[in-house]
């Protein structure tokens, strides 16, 4: 792999790109090795390295095993209304906001990679951050306890990168099936409340595709003779019918309506009656550079404000929206859940036009552009190998022949312009988003942007 | 909530004579209650202190990120609480040995809070009733000031980690007869030594000078004293009074500066944020001792417990019960830290080698391993000695000073590394070292360790406060400054700096790179963040 990306690097060079990029590249480079795997871990871990600290151990839960209690999503939707107007408040007394809708709390990896979304704060105080060590303390220090046999250096124990197969034992009870669905019906109601406390727009109608067993009622069905309203177009027409076979109408330039009979029969009447409705119903395909240059805070943003772009679009189309999650590097792929996509570690070099093709490839493939309202979301950092993004623009050009909506969002790293990265360039050179405002659209955050300025960003993706 | 039955508070009765016998000593009275889990639902955020008061974060998850333990210095699921009478939480459906077994973990955990003297402030107060009455104060105030209070909370909580609460602990403990006027202090300490740089032998008979004045005159000899010094040294009062102005009573606790201090609190209008200020403040106080014992006290009762448990004849008959417990308790993980387990180890060790009399200048410099292994000078005063180590230290000495290689070797302790094996994808757990001192310094990283912060009162413009943090290897979370220092900037009523050290990290490859966070060379800058008028800037020293 190396080799290919080596070559193609090479090749990229004959054709001519600037020093700088050419040093990002080369750093990419550097992380080929590295795997894509999830993270090893019960699903906690973050930069912090996830190990709980001893410090959380109580008594309660040592000796007398007490649950540890999650406060309850229900529970809390009560309140929300009540933290989000004290938010709101907050902003008008004059202080930043504190509630975050749509932080990921991931309690533990069951088999379907449980995600709940619920409000969360912290409190900031001065602490210390360790995280960032210097190389050489951090050789000497780190690492956790341990007891038991083994010289020095001798490996006690491994663990399986890969997911969850490998892993012993199964999953404990009340997980499993219903979890995804936990995942879906909170995400729904964070659509639910971004739209409405947010204040996001509601989505234009796109038309109605397929249909499902659900039903409306209307004044849809015909009767003659009785009924809730009188159709007075449908029963003249009659009328008139009847007396021309009765003979009644015998000069059509001279009409006499008195001398008509009007039989009971004629009457036509509109019933109330059950209809199929037709509810629209949306692919929403999130796309994720999950390169070496993403990781961290980028990362983050960019999964984050999907899970509220999902949330959002779940709430507006009803529930009926599906997900596909891809994720790419110099090649892409397509994962099947959510925690994957969320947690894939990150390596390797960065191609964008892989993604877009292969969304391409599955919506012909599936022929979905015939049923579906396709979205398509894009998190990157702004980094791509490719200069021009002549390829890239090309899928793009063609995804917008079938697309509602192509969202970017580039989340640039501190301390640059993210005007300036190459996706970001060539996008704009490509003035599609100036041609097509309506179909395709950018957002460019810094890395360091909050909940507000993620909110503040679907609403510019997709209003 | 309600207390345990009758049959129950019997068990716990028995308990507390047993324990009492074994030499633990705690106060007669105590309470203790069935929770369900709604009502750990509504006691966890609060700490287990069911009269704390409310406040709007207890009502949300609380993220979960870094430094977590860091953030909120004290335990949500604790059994025991510090007051008086001390209160403990139990299931409704444990079974009659196994409280037993949590009555006598329980107790020694009562035995700790009583006796430790890095808890001497609580003592004299029960700090559920004194939160109950806090709780009211607030309440009353919401109902005046509304949402403000919050904010006021909100604020205040912001800094409630840089309380000096080893300073507060200082003082209880000097006795009052030791202690000099600033003058005096000033004059021997820093005027005679560093600024004159007399020589020992007039120093001491400055001392000596002293000590007759004090024969001849009493009361009024320091008056005497002095009036001889500044006729030998003129320029002493001003030097003095000069000192005493860049000297700030409370350094490290910048609470309490912006409680005497704040020209802001001081208002009429303001007044009544001073009582918010220090009810935040003494809550803290109060839970500080906790995490700095976390590991000593949790072993102190895992050795009670089992040591009064297997001696407890009403018990007969549920050996293995206990064992099965007792083992999932305070087994050592094959990789991991466990309190319980290490705390008690290390406990056992301790009272080994005391009764062996390992204690002592003799083993000390005993060099031959034959007979370091063999010594034993019968002295058995291991159980004292534990004593004495549960009343006089914290987990910090108490690793420090004990955790040896011989107690190392003996429980095959080791610091475990992890790394990743890119040819067969998996990860490794692997011994990384088994020195002591390695050990030691992996253990007294994890330990709580907040920011020392100290307010200068040299620097900075007029109006402004001056915040300076010791650098100690590791910066500041920087996504916590902004809204940390505004909170401070609103009690303080003016501009704030705050004087840190950041690592510089390279431009490229862009932040937040594995590459440059664990291997990548960090350069440490100093820096100066300022707050003013909600508005953050940053510039380099």
């Amino acid at each position: 792999m190396r080799n290919e990306l080596t070559k193609y690097l090479e090749a990229l060079i004959a054709a001519g790109i600037s020093p700088e990029h050419e040093a990002r590249i080369r750093a990419e480079l550097a992380t080929v090795g590295q795997s894509h795997d999830l993270p090893f871990g019960n699903g906690v871990s973050g930069p912090s390295g996830g190990r709980r600290s001893f410090f959380d151990e109580g008594d309660l839960r040592v000796i007398q095993q007490a649950a540890p209690c999650h406060i309850n999503a229900a529970v809390l939707a009560k309140s929300l209304d009540e933290l989000l107007e004290r938010d709101r408040q907050r902003e008008k007394d004059g202080f930043p906001r504190k509630i975050q809708v749509g932080k990921l709390v991931k309690p533990g990896k069951g088999n379907k990679g449980k995600v709940v979304v619920v409000p969360a704060t912290v409190e900031e105080k001065f602490i210390h951050d360790p995280t960032v060590r210097p190389s050489g303390e951090g050789g000497k220090s780190g690492g956790t306890g341990g007891s038991g046999d083994g010289e020095e250096g001798e490996v006690i124990g491994e663990q399986p990168v890969r997911g969850e197969a490998e892993q012993p034992g199964g999953t404990g009870p009340g997980q499993g099936e219903g979890e995804n669905h936990e995942l879906e019906s909170t995400a729904y109601d964070l659509g639910k409340t971004l739209s409405e406390k947010f204040q996001l727009p509601n989505l234009k109608d796109k038309g109605k595709k397929r249909s499902f067993t659900r039903y409306t009622y209307d004044l849809t069905d015909k009767n003659r003779g009785f009924g809730q309203v009188l159709d007075k177009k449908a029963t003249l027409r009659k009328i008139v019918e009847t007396n021309i076979a009765l003979g009644n109408l015998p000069d059509v330039s001279d009409i006499d309506p008195t001398r008509f009979l009007i039989a009971p029969h004629d009457k036509i009447y509109r019933v109330l009656s059950r209809e199929k409705d037709y509810e629209p119903q949306a692919m929403l395909f999130f796309l994720r550079d999950y390169s070496g240059s993403m990781e961290g805070k980028a990362t983050e943003l960019v999964v984050s404000q999907h899970v509220l772009i999902y949330s959002w679009l779940l709430y507006q189309y009803a529930g009926q929206a599906e997900t596909r999650f891809i994720l790419h590097d110099t090649e892409a792929k397509e994962v099947p859940d959510f925690y994957t996509y969320y947690n894939s570690r990150v390596a390797g070099g960065t191609q964008v036009s892989t993604a877009f093709k292969l969304v391409n490839d599955i919506v012909k493939k599936e022929n979905l552009a015939k049923d579906y309202n396709i979205y398509v979301f894009h998190g990157t950092d702004g980094d791509d190998w490719e200069n021009g993004g002549m390829n890239a623009l090309a899928e793009i050009r063609h995804m917008l022949g079938y697309a509602s909506r192509v969202g970017v969002t580039i989340a640039a790293h501190s301390g640059q312009d993210g005007f300036m990265t190459t996706v970001a360039r060539f996008l704009n050179s490509s003035e599609l988003l100036k041609s097509k405002p309506d179909l395709i659209r950018m957002d460019i955050i810094q890395e360091d942007a909050d909940e507000p300025r993620l909110i503040e960003g679907i609403r510019n993706l997709i209003s | 909530m309600e207390l345990i039955n009758q049959h129950t508070k019997n068990i716990m009765e028995g308990c507390k004579e047993r324990a009492r016998s074994a030499g633990l000593s705690f106060t007669d009275e105590s309470l203790e209650y069935i929770v369900t889990n709604r009502d750990l639902l509504e006691l966890s955020p609060k700490v287990m202190i069911p009269t704390l008061y409310d406040y709007w974060v207890h009502d949300v998850e609380v993220l979960r990120e870094k430094g977590m333990y860091e953030l909120y210095p004290h335990n949500p699921y604790e059994t025991v609480i510090n007051t008086r009478p001390p209160i403990s939480f139990y299931n409704d459906n444990n079974p009659d040995w196994l409280n037993v077994m949590i009555f006598y973990h329980v107790l020694a955990h009562i035995d700790f809070f009583q006796n430790n003297l890095y808890f001497r402030h609580t003592w004299d107060y029960d700090f559920a009733g004194q939160a109950l009455s806090d709780k009211r104060v607030i309440a009353k105030l919401r109902a005046e000031k509304g949402r403000w209070v919050d904010y006021v909370i909100e604020f205040a909580r912001s800094i409630d980690n840089l309380v000096d609460f080893h300073g507060g602990l200082a003082e209880l403990f000097i006795p009052h007869e030791a202690e000099c006027s600033s003058r005096l202090n000033y004059y021997f300490d820093v005027f005679l030594q560093t600024e004159k740089k007399i020589s020992i032998s007039e120093y001491i008979k400055e001392i000596n000078r002293y000590n007759d004045c004090l024969k001849a005159h009493g009361e009024l000899a320091e008056k005497t004293f002095f009036r001889d010094a500044e006729r030998r040294f003129p320029e002493l009062e001003a030097r003095f009074s000069r000192a005493d102005e860049a000297r700030p009573a409370k350094r490290r606790d910048l609470l309490r500066f912006l409680l005497d201090h704040s020209v802001f609190l001081a208002k009429d209008e303001n007044v009544w944020m001073r009582s918010v200020l220090e009810i935040v403040r003494k809550t803290s106080v109060f839970f500080q001792p906790q995490i700095r014992t976390k590991i000593m006290n949790e072993g102190w009762a895992s050795y009670w417990h089992e040591f009064l448990f297997l001696q407890d004849d009403r018990i007969l008959g549920h050996e293995v019960d206990f064992a099965r417990v007792h083992a999932a308790v305070t087994s050592l993980p094959r990789v991991g830290t466990n309190p319980y387990a290490l705390g008690m180890r290390l406990f056992s060790h301790i009272e080994e080698q005391a009764d062996k009399g390992r204690f002592s200048f003799a083993f000390q410099r005993l060099t031959d391993a034959d007979g370091r292994k063999s010594f034993d000078t019968g002295v058995a005063t291991g159980r004292d000695f534990i004593f004495a180590v549960r009343e006089n230290l914290c987990d910090y000495l108490f690793l420090k000073t004990y955790l040896d290689q011989d107690f190392l070797d003996h429980y095959k302790l080791f610091v475990a590394g992890k790394r990743l094996d890119q040819q067969r994808m998996v990860w490794q757990y692997y011994v990384k070292s088994r020195k002591a001192d390695d050990y030691l310094r992996m253990m007294l990283e994890s330990l709580y360790h907040p920011p020392v912060i100290t307010v200068d009162k040299t620097k900075g413009v007029q109006g402004s406060l001056y915040l300076v943090h010791t650098f100690e290897g590791k910066q500041l979370v920087r996504e916590y400054i902004a809204n940390t220092l505004m909170g401070i900037e609103f009690l303080w009523g003016g501009p704030v700096h705050l004087e840190t050290t950041e690592a510089r990290v390279a431009a490229t490859p862009p932040a937040g790179w594995r590459e440059v966070t664990q291997d990548g060379e960090i350069t440490w800058q100093r820096v100066v963040y300022s707050m003013y008028e909600k508005v953050l800037s940053k510039k380099h020293v």
